[in-house]
C-alpha cells in the first residue's frame, strides 16, 4: 500500500470519494427525473393518443358481405338467387411473392395461365389487407387440390362466400344481366369501402342498373389480429368490446317479366337470332325481353376464363349483344299503322277512301318506280285493307302526300328516334329521319336534300329509318292503348327481404300521344286485326284463336335490291336475307299485351316472327283470359268475310 | 460516535433474529438481498404475462435467477484481498478469450459473441464487465488519487482494449457497458473535470469517426431511427414505435396483468427480453413502472451505501462501480424502451428473460457483498 511518488492521503481521498458519490447521486437523480418525465409524457399526457394507436393495432375490420337481393318475376318465381360456394382468396400483404404464388396456383390448375397478369393487376388495385377473390366457385376437385398444396401458399385461402345463381340459366339473361368479379374499371366507379368484402358486381341488365339496391350494405366485424395480421382468439379484456355491425341485405327486385311468356319466347326462337319485347300497354311493364342467342350468366359468377370470354365476344351471333334494346333495324311495314294514323289525322285520306294498287308506284315528277315489296296487285284498297295486306303502293302514295315533315312530327311522339327510357342501360335510339337529320348526315348539300323518293321509302319503313325492337314494342303499346303511353320498366317493385315489406312503383306515364279521334284509332286497330284474319299473317293464326289479335307484319331489308330486280329469298345467303318483324297487341278490344318480335334474316315477317309472337301471346294471355265460350260469335263473324280474299 | 456505534452494534447483536444471523453467516446483506428478491419476483410475475403465459420460460428464468443467486453467494464468501489479487489474472484471461472469440468470428465469417463450452455458452465480454472495473480499481488502489495523467492513460488502455475487442465481435452494446463500468471507477476515483470535458470532445470526435468509418450499417440505422422512428415504421423504427405505443397506452394504472394488447398480440417485439419494460408499462401503467423504479433505486441506494462503508480504495471504487453500473443498465434499458435513448441490446436487469448478463449482475452484487461484509477483517 505504499505510494511510489506521491504519498497517498487517505483522508483527502475519502473526501474526494464522498464528493464523487454525492455527484453520482445527483446525476442519477437527474437521469431518473428525465426518465420519469418521459414516462409521464407517454403515459399521462399522450395516453389517449397511444391508446388509440394500440386499439388500431389490435383490431382489423373484417367486412361481412350483405346478401345480394333476389330477382323475381311478376309471378314471384325466383330468377336470380344466391348460393353458397367456395372461392379462392388472396391477401397481398401475406403473400411473400405474388408472382411466384400465382404461377404456383396456375401449376395446380387453380388460375388459368393466361390470366396471371390480370389477377396480379386486380390484386394490386385492391386495398391493403383486403382479401381479393381470385377464383370463384371452386369445384370440389379444386378445393381438394388446393388443400393438398395449401402450405405452399401463405396468404391464399379458400373462403365460403355466396355466389349468384340463375336457376333458369340463359333465360332472360339480357334483361337480368349477370354478375361478375369486380374489375379494375368497376373499382373506379364504386365506393370502395362500401364494397370491401363484396366479390361480385352487376354487369348488365337489371343486375347492373339496380346494383345499389341489390347490393345492400355490407356489415363488418372487428377481429383481433396479432402483429402478423392473423386473426387470433385470446382471452382477456382486450378481446372484449369488439364491434360488429350486421350487414343489411340487398333489396329483392320484383320484375315485370312473365316467366312463362319469356320461356315461350325463347323456346320459340330456338336456333334463330332476334329479339322479342312484350309490354303491358297500361303500365309499361316489360313482360318479355328476349335477345337471342343468349348466354349462360353463371359462367361470369364462376369466374369466367379469358378464353371463355373471348369465345363469347367473338361469336358471330354476338350473344352478349342485347338486340332488344341495342339492335337497330329498319322497321319495314310495321311503321304503316302509325303512318295510316298520320294520314287520317292530317286528313290526307279518309278511312273508307280506296286507292287502286296496280303493284307498282311511280313517284310523281320522277321516273323512279317503287314496287310492291312482295309482288302482286292489291286492287282497290282502303285504309284497313292497306294495313292488313300491307299494301306498299297505298303507303307510297300516302307518304308522298304527307311529306317528310308531317310524318316526322307525327311519328316522333310515338317514341321513334329516341330511347324509350327503359330501366336498363345501353338503349339505342334508332333514327327517325327528317330534313334536318338528312342535312346533317350528308355533307354534300345535294345529297343532303330531302327527295320525294325518300318520303316514299319512309312510307314503308325503309330507307333511313331505323328502330330497336324495344321502340317498336313501345309504338305497338301506344297503338294498343290508343295514345296512352308509359315508360317501359323491367322492375316494378322492390321487397325488403328482412321485413318482407314490398314497395310497388307506380307506372310512369309519358305525355299522351295525340294521334287522332277514337274513331281513327279504331280504324287502325281494325286494320291490324285484319292482318291475322285475311291479311299478311292469315296463315299463322288460322281459325283457332281464343282472342282477337291486332298485328302488323314487317320485312326489313338487309341490303337493297336493284331497281328492277326482285328479291327471291331462296337465292340469298342466310345472313343477307331480310329481317322479319311482327308487332301485335291482344286482345284487340281490351289489350293486355303489346309486343314486337324481330327475327334476324327471318325473311318475310309473317313466316318467322309471327309464330313466335303467337306463342308469347298464348303463354301470357291464355292463363289470364276467362275460359272462352264454346263459339264466340264475334270471332266467327270476323273470319267469315275476308276468307275469300286471296293472299297478298 | 464510536461509542454509540459500538453500543448499537452490541445491542443489535443481542437482538439479532435467526434469519439475520443466517445472513450474517452467509456474508449477505439483508436489505440488498430483499431488494434484489423483490425485483426478481416482480420480474417473474411480469415475465409470465410477457412470455404469453409460458410456464417453461418462467421456470427457466427462475432457475437462472437461482444460478445467479448461487454465484452471488459464492462470491460473497471471497475475501477482498483475494479478489484484488485475482483482478489482473481474470482480466488477462478475459482478453485471451475475447481474442479467441474474435478470431472464431473472423473464421466463421459472422458475428460471434460466445464460446461454446459444450454444456454452456460463455460470453467472455460478460466476464469483462466485472474484470475491467476490478482491474481499474486494483490499478488505482496503490496510487494516489486523483489519478495522474499517466495513470489515466494506463486506465484508458485497460478499458479500451477489451471494449474494442468486444465492439469488433460486433457487440456495441456490451462494449459500451464495459467502457462505462471501467469509466465509473475512474470517475469515482476523482477523474479531473478537465478530463471529463476533454473526454466529451474526444467522444464527439470519436462519434464522428465512428459514424463514418466504424459503425455497421445496422448500428447506424439504429441511431437514425432513434432520432426519428417514423422514417421507417415497419423496419428499424418498429421496435421504438411499438414500445412507445405500449407504454403510452398503459396510462397511469395500466390495462391489467395479461391484458396488454400490444404485448399479448405480439406487436411489441422482444417483449419478454429487452422490451419487457414496455410490457410493465402497458399492463401496470405508470404506477407499475414507478414501483419497479423505486425498487431499483432502493437496490442502487443500498449498494452505494454498502460501497461507502468499505474501507479501502479498491473496495470503494469497485463496489461503487458495481452499484452505479447497475443503475446505468436500468437507465439504458428503460431509456431505450421509452424512446429516450437509441436501441442498444441492453436487458432490463433481473427482469428481462435470459442472458448471461443476469448471472454477471448477481456475481457483481456477490462481490459487492463480499467487499462490505469482510470489511472488519481489513481495518478498524
Amino acid at each position: 500500500m505504499a505510494g511510489r511518488v506521491r504519498i497517498k492521503d487517505t483522508q483527502a481521498e475519502h473526501r474526494l470519494y464522498l464528493r464523487r458519490s454525492a455527484m453520482a447521486v445527483a446525476v442519477m437523480a437527474l437521469m431518473a427525473a428525465m426518465l420519469i418525465g418521459r414516462l409521464v409524457v407517454l403515459q399521462v399526457m399522450r395516453h389517449e393518443h397511444y391508446l388509440e394507436l394500440s386499439q388500431g393495432n389490435r383490431t382489423r375490420v373484417e367486412p361481412i358481405p350483405a346478401n345480394r337481393g333476389l330477382i323475381l318475376d311478376r309471378n314471384g318465381t325466383v330468377l336470380a338467387e344466391n348460393q353458397p360456394s367456395y372461392q379462392l382468396e388472396l391477401v397481398r400483404e401475406q403473400v411473400p411473392d405474388l408472382v411466384a404464388a400465382l404461377k404456383g396456383l396456375a401449376m395446380i390448375g387453380l388460375v388459368p395461365e393466361d390470366e396471371i397478369e390480370d389477377v396480379q393487376r386486380l390484386v394490386r388495385s385492391r386495398r391493403a389487407f383486403e382479401a381479393v377473390p381470385i377464383r370463384l366457385r371452386l369445384t370440389e376437385e379444386q378445393i381438394a387440390n388446393f388443400a393438398v398444396h395449401r402450405h405452399q401458399f401463405p396468404g391464399v385461402d379458400i373462403q365460403a362466400r355466396s355466389t349468384r345463381a340463375y336457376p333458369y340459366g340463359a333465360l332472360a339473361v339480357h334483361a337480368l344481366g349477370y354478375v361478375g368479379a369486380i374489375s379494375e374499371s368497376d373499382l373506379t366507379r364504386i365506393d370502395r369501402s362500401a364494397y370491401a368484402g363484396t366479390t361480385l358486381i352487376g354487369k348488365l341488365g337489371v343486375e347492373a342498373a339496380r346494383e345499389s339496391e341489390l347490393h345492400g350494405k355490407n356489415g363488418f366485424r372487428e377481429i383481433l389480429v396479432n402483429a402478423q395480421g392473423r386473426s387470433v382468439h385470446v382471452q382477456g379484456e382486450f378481446g372484449l368490446n369488439l364491434r360488429t355491425q350486421p350487414p343489411k341485405a340487398g333489396q329483392d327486385l320484383l320484375l315485370a317479366l312473365d316467366l312463362p311468356a319469356q320461356q315461350a319466347a325463347e323456346d320459340a326462337f330456338t336456333g334463330r337470332r332476334g329479339a322479342a319485347i312484350a309490354l303491358d300497354p297500361h303500365t309499361g311493364d316489360v313482360l318479355v325481353m328476349a335477345s337471342m342467342p343468349g348466354f349462360d350468366p353463371g359462367v361470369f359468377g364462376r369466374g369466367i376464363t379469358r378464353t371463355e370470354y373471348q369465345a363469347l365476344e367473338n361469336n358471330i351471333d354476338i350473344p352478349l349483344f342485347n338486340r332488344a334494346i341495342r339492335g337497330v333495324y329498319p322497321p319495314g311495314s310495321t311503321v304503316k299503322p302509325v303512318l295510316g294514323m298520320a294520314g287520317l289525322a292530317h286528313g290526307v285520306v279518309t278511312a273508307d277512301e280506296t286507292k287502286y294498287c296496280p303493284g307498282v308506284y311511280r313517284v310523281p315528277g320522277s321516273r323512279r318506280i317503287a314496287r310492291e315489296g312482295r309482288g302482286g296487285v292489291h286492287g282497290h284498297t282502303d285504309m284497313r285493307q292497306a294495313i292488313a295486306r300491307s299494301c306498299d303502293v297505298y303507303f307510297y302514295g300516302l307518304a308522298y302526300d304527307l311529306g317528310v315533315d308531317r310524318m316526322h312530327d307525327f311519328l316522333s311522339p310515338f317514341g321513334f328516334g329516341k330511347p324509350t327510357g327503359i330501366d336498363i342501360a345501353g338503349e339505342r335510339s334508332g333514327i327517325l329521319p327528317s330534313r334536318e337529320w338528312k342535312k346533317q348526315r350528308y355533307r354534300d348539300p345535294s345529297e343532303g336534300a330531302w327527295y320525294p323518293g325518300d318520303s316514299v321509302n319512309f312510307g314503308i319503313g325503309q330507307g333511313f329509318m331505323s328502330v330497336t325492337p324495344m321502340q317498336l314494342a313501345q309504338v305497338t303499346a301506344v297503338l294498343a292503348a290508343q295514345g296512352d303511353v308509359f315508360k317501359p320498366r323491367l322492375v316494378k317493385g322492390i321487397r325488403d327481404p328482412e321485413t318482407g315489406e314490398t314497395t310497388m312503383f307506380d307506372p310512369v306515364p309519358l305525355p299522351q300521344v295525340q294521334g287522332g279521334t277514337p274513331e281513327q284509332w279504331d280504324v287502325i286497330m281494325e286494320g291490324m286485326r285484319g292482318t291475322a284474319v285475311y291479311g299478311t299473317a292469315r296463315g299463322v293464326f288460322g281459325r283457332k284463336v281464343d282472342y282477337a289479335i291486332a298485328s302488323k307484319t314487317g320485312t326489313a331489308q338487309v341490303f337493297s335490291v336493284a331497281q328492277n330486280a326482285r328479291y327471291v329469298e331462296s337465292q340469298v345467303a342466310e345472313r343477307m336475307r331480310d329481317h322479319s318483324w311482327f308487332i301485335a297487341f291482344a286482345p284487340a278490344e281490351a289489350p293486355q299485351i303489346a309486343l314486337a318480335v324481330l327475327v334476324e334474316n327471318g325473311g318475310f315477317g309473317a313466316s318467322a316472327a309471327a309464330p313466335i309472337a303467337r306463342k308469347i301471346m298464348d303463354a301470357y294471355l291464355l292463363p289470364r283470359l276467362p275460359p272462352p265460350a264454346p263459339a264466340p260469335a264475334e270471332a266467327t263473324a270476323q273470319q267469315a268475310a275476308p276468307a275469300a280474299v286471296p293472299p297478298a | 460516535m464510536i461509542r454509540y456505534d459500538t453500543s448499537t452494534d452490541s445491542a443489535a447483536r443481542r437482538t439479532l433474529s435467526g434469519a439475520a444471523r443466517v445472513l450474517l453467516a452467509l456474508k449477505m446483506d439483508g436489505p440488498l438481498l430483499l431488494g434484489l428478491t423483490l425485483v426478481s419476483v416482480y420480474g417473474l410475475v411480469v415475465l409470465y404475462s410477457a412470455s404469453g403465459q409460458d410456464w417453461g420460460m418462467v421456470t427457466r428464468h427462475a432457475i437462472r435467477l437461482g444460478l445467479g443467486a448461487v454465484a452471488m453467494l459464492v462470491l460473497a464468501q471471497v475475501r477482498p484481498q483475494m479478489l484484488r489479487n485475482s483482478a489482473l489474472w481474470l482480466y488477462l484471461l478475459g482478453i485471451v478469450l475475447l481474442v479467441i472469440v474474435d478470431a472464431l468470428g473472423v473464421i466463421g465469417k459472422g458475428a460471434q459473441r460466445w464460446l461454446d463450452l459444450g454444456f454452456i455458452r460463455f460470453q467472455p465480454s460478460e466476464m469483462m464487465k466485472v474484470a475491467v472495473p476490478m482491474l481499474c480499481a486494483w490499478y488505482l488502489n496503490d496510487r494516489p488519487l486523483p489519478p495522474s495523467p499517466l495513470s489515466l492513460a494506463a486506465l484508458a488502455a485497460i478499458i479500451l482494449i477489451p471494449a474494442g475487442l468486444t465492439a469488433a465481435q460486433p457487440d456495441l452494446g456490451t462494449a459500451i457497458l464495459i467502457t462505462i463500468a471501467g469509466t465509473l471507477v475512474v470517475l469515482m476515483a476523482g477523474l479531473p473535470f478537465l478530463f471529463i470535458g476533454g473526454a466529451v470532445i474526444v467522444a464527439a470526435a470519436g462519434a464522428w469517426v465512428g459514424w463514418h468509418y466504424l459503425l455497421h450499417d445496422y448500428q447506424r440505422e439504429r441511431v437514425l431511427t432513434f432520432i426519428d422512428p417514423q422514417t421507417d415504421p415497419l423496419g428499424a423504427g418498429y421496435h421504438i414505435i411499438q414500445s412507445q405505443i405500449a407504454i403510452g397506452s398503459g396510462g397511469i394504472f395500466g390495462k391489467g396483468w395479461m391484458n396488454g394488447s400490444q404485448s399479448q398480440l405480439e406487436y411489441l417485439p422482444e417483449r419478454h427480453t429487452d422490451f419487457i419494460f414496455a410490457v410493465i408499462g402497458e399492463e401496470f401503467g405508470l404506477l407499475g413502472l414507478a414501483i419497479l423504479l423505486l425498487l431499483y433505486v432502493f437496490v442502487v441506494g443500498r449498494a452505494l451505501y454498502l460501497a461507502s462503508q468499505t474501507q479501502d480504495t479498491f473496495a470503494r471504487l469497485l463496489a461503487s462501480s458495481i452499484a452505479l453500473t447497475f443503475f446505468v443498465y436500468v437507465f439504458i434499458n428503460t431509456g431505450m424502451v421509452s424512446g429516450l435513448l437509441p436501441v442498444v441490446g441492453v436487458p432490463l436487469p433481473l427482469v428481462s428473460y435470459g442472458g448471461t448478463s443476469m448471472v454477471t449482475l448477481m456475481a457483481g452484487f456477490g462481490i459487492l457483498m463480499a467487499l462490505y461484509s469482510h470489511r472488519k477483517l481489513v481495518g478498524s
